[in-house]
């Protein structure tokens, strides 16, 4: 056997099932794997134990015939999901000590069906930002390096530890969350596949909460069956969750590698920004030609609206967000700092226990909310919502899924965009969108850059489509045929 | 309508946020750049569009008011920074 670090979360399960190794085995691989790994600080907490104990069981299990979906698969999760009993920061001082005592829906579920928990992974503060570097536990670097450089690169964010380590093959499959594009972003960042489901497939009970109405959890994993395979287990319909939508979920699986002939894929012609690098444009025109071949028929659509998605966004998300992060007060849990009086205790307590961008996000969405500026701000964003929603009602009138960039560029230095919030939320301009509309967005690799850094492509389905999105990124994947991975410098220094 | 010293000074009062003085005319700025930003929304006409509040086309699920879990004190006080005889302990609220 190759190394067990290697292979897909399929190939793995299908190791598993015939008995060429054991869970024990491919977790202790995974766990040897990031120790040697830990110059790119994917994991904010390492669990070798837990794991350990989780593959043993899971063992068993196999052995006496009553194997999980995922039983016996290691898997990282973002340390913004609440872990019984283990230490869940969301990136933040104000949680560094913080240990939840229940279990979030989205990894119960992965649990019942079997999957391993190798670790908590690293993350922007609070799933605030695009590069992974307002995490109190420092910035995730990619695995990736352009050729012949060794300037250490961004892996996205904010769900940027999920797609290293996804990426550098420190885990089989992460979970993840998306609220303006974390998923996606890193994931096209990181060489990898990252699907931001339909808002209300996967529970939000027990993921620490950033914008309730925009956040949604997915996978993050090497191919789109993995990604098929673990959405599977992840979504669900949870009372816990008042949005969770009580619908049946898919056998996404089904949907991988069944055909696209005849389908409809929209272009949408707002999506050719000002100033996008001339080898993304390339590989859009490229996948459109791969769809094409594969039987689809291509569309020129019109999204009007698509650029004011990011400023109705950073009213939205901030407002939200303000509200959400009010419960940090020091009094029940989290971080307490002393003051003389109630008042100063809360504001030193959230002086000390939240960073710069949090701070900034919960200014304006203070601001936007208070009086005499929420009709202004707050509801017009509300109301561009509106019609950023409307846009895409349209457009499923003339395509069944959307074809676009994922990000406006490939990976970019560590620090290069640290200084202007406005140039940092720019990442998420073809992602965005999705959120605000509620709508499935995938994320796949389709190329490397001309400096050998991975390129992705975004579908965006219509609501509860995922599965046409797994069929599409299917044919695209086989088509594209990245199967190149980041070369393993980070093992050197160790 | 630009955000000066004394916005910041009250949004972060608001916020529950100790900002030291020193630190508002930079934190000023960048509000503003942002906000100058996000000022582009005013070019959409929204008259007579419902603002969006939500995107899950369902109403609010009911459930029997029944307790369904709970009585357990000590799982509820578990990550309080101070808590005595079953309560959390904060500071002083009355003089």
């Amino acid at each position: 056997m190759s190394n067990l670090t290697d292979l897909t979360l399929k190939a793995a399960l299908d190791g598993l099932t015939s008995k060429q190794f054991t869970s024990v085995e491919l977790t202790q691989a995974h766990l040897t794997a990031m120790e040697s790994a830990r110059a790119l600080n994917a994991y904010i907490a390492e669990t070798p134990e837990k794991a350990l104990q989780m593959a043993a069981a899971s063992d068993v299990r196999r052995a006496s015939g009553d194997a999980g979906p995922l039983d016996g698969a290691p898997l990282g999760i973002k340390d913004l999901f609440c872990t019984e009993g283990v230490g869940t920061t969301a990136g933040s001082k104000m949680l560094a000590n913080f240990k939840p005592t229940y279990e979030s829906t989205v990894t119960s579920q992965l649990w019942r069906d079997g999957a391993v928990m190798l670790g908590k992974l690293n993350l922007d503060e609070f799933a605030m930002g695009s590069s992974n570097e307002s995490s109190a536990s420092g910035p995730v670097i990619n695995p990736w390096r352009a050729i012949g450089s060794d300037r250490k690169l961004t892996p996205g964010g904010s769900s940027g530890g999920s797609a290293a380590a996804v990426a550098a093959g420190l885990c089989l499959g992460a979970t993840a969350t998306d609220t303006g594009g974390s998923i996606r972003q890193p994931a096209a960042f990181t060489g990898t596949v990252g699907i931001k489901p339909t808002y209300g497939r996967c529970s939000r009970w027990g993921i620490v909460a950033f914008a309730s109405s925009l956040d949604q959890a997915g996978p993050i994993t090497r191919t789109v069956e993995d990604a098929a395979l673990m959405l599977g287990s992840m979504a669900g319909h949870d009372p816990k969750d008042s949005t969770s939508l009580d619908l049946p979920v898919p056998d996404f699986s089904a949907f991988v590698g069944r055909s696209v002939k005849g389908l409809r894929i929209g272009v949408p012609k707002e999506y050719r920004v000002d100033g996008m690098p001339a080898e993304i444009e390339a590989l859009w025109t490229q996948g459109i030609a791969w769809l094409k071949a594969a039987g689809c028929e291509v569309v020129e659509i019109s999204l009007p609206n698509t650029k004011y998605a990011l400023p109705a966004y950073y009213i939205v998300a901030p407002a939200e967000a303000s509200s959400n992060l009010a419960r940090y007060d020091g009094m029940r849990f989290g971080l307490r700092a002393a003051g003389s009086n109630l008042t100063e205790t809360y504001e030193n307590t959230r002086a000390q226990g939240f960073g710069d961008e949090v701070k900034r996000r919960i200014l304006i969405g203070t601001y936007v909310l208070s009086h005499g500026y929420y009709d202004a701000y707050y509801i017009k964003a509300l109301k561009v919502r509106r019609c950023i929603s409307d846009d895409f009602d349209s457009a499923w009138t003339q395509c069944d899924a959307i074809l676009t960039p994922t990000a406006p560029s490939a990976a970019f230095a560590l620090g290069e965009n640290a200084s202007d919030p406005v140039a940092m939320y720019l990442n998420d301009v073809f992602t965005v969108t999705v959120n605000l509309a509620g709508l499935p967005g995938l994320s796949l690799p389709a190329g490397l850059s001309s400096e050998g850094l991975p390129l992705g492509l975004q579908l965006i389905g219509k609501p509860l489509d995922e599965g046409t999105l797994f069929s599409l990124a299917s044919v695209m994947e086989k088509a594209a045929d990245v199967s190149q991975r980041p070369q393993s410098w980070w093992r050197a220094s160790s | 309508m630009a955000i000066d010293v004394a916005t910041v000074r009250k949004v972060a009062r608001l916020s529950r946020i100790a900002e030291p003085e020193e630190v508002l005319p930079a934190l000023a700025e960048q509000l503003n750049g942002i906000m100058q930003w996000i000022e582009q929304l005013a070019e959409v006409d929204t008259d007579g569009v419902e603002p969006l509040t939500s995107v899950v086309n369902q109403g609010l699920p009911l459930r029997e008011d029944v307790v369904t879990e709970g009585g357990d004190a000590s799982r509820v006080l578990a990550n309080a920074p101070k808590s005595v005889g079953g309560f959390f302990v904060v500071p002083k609220v009355v003089e």
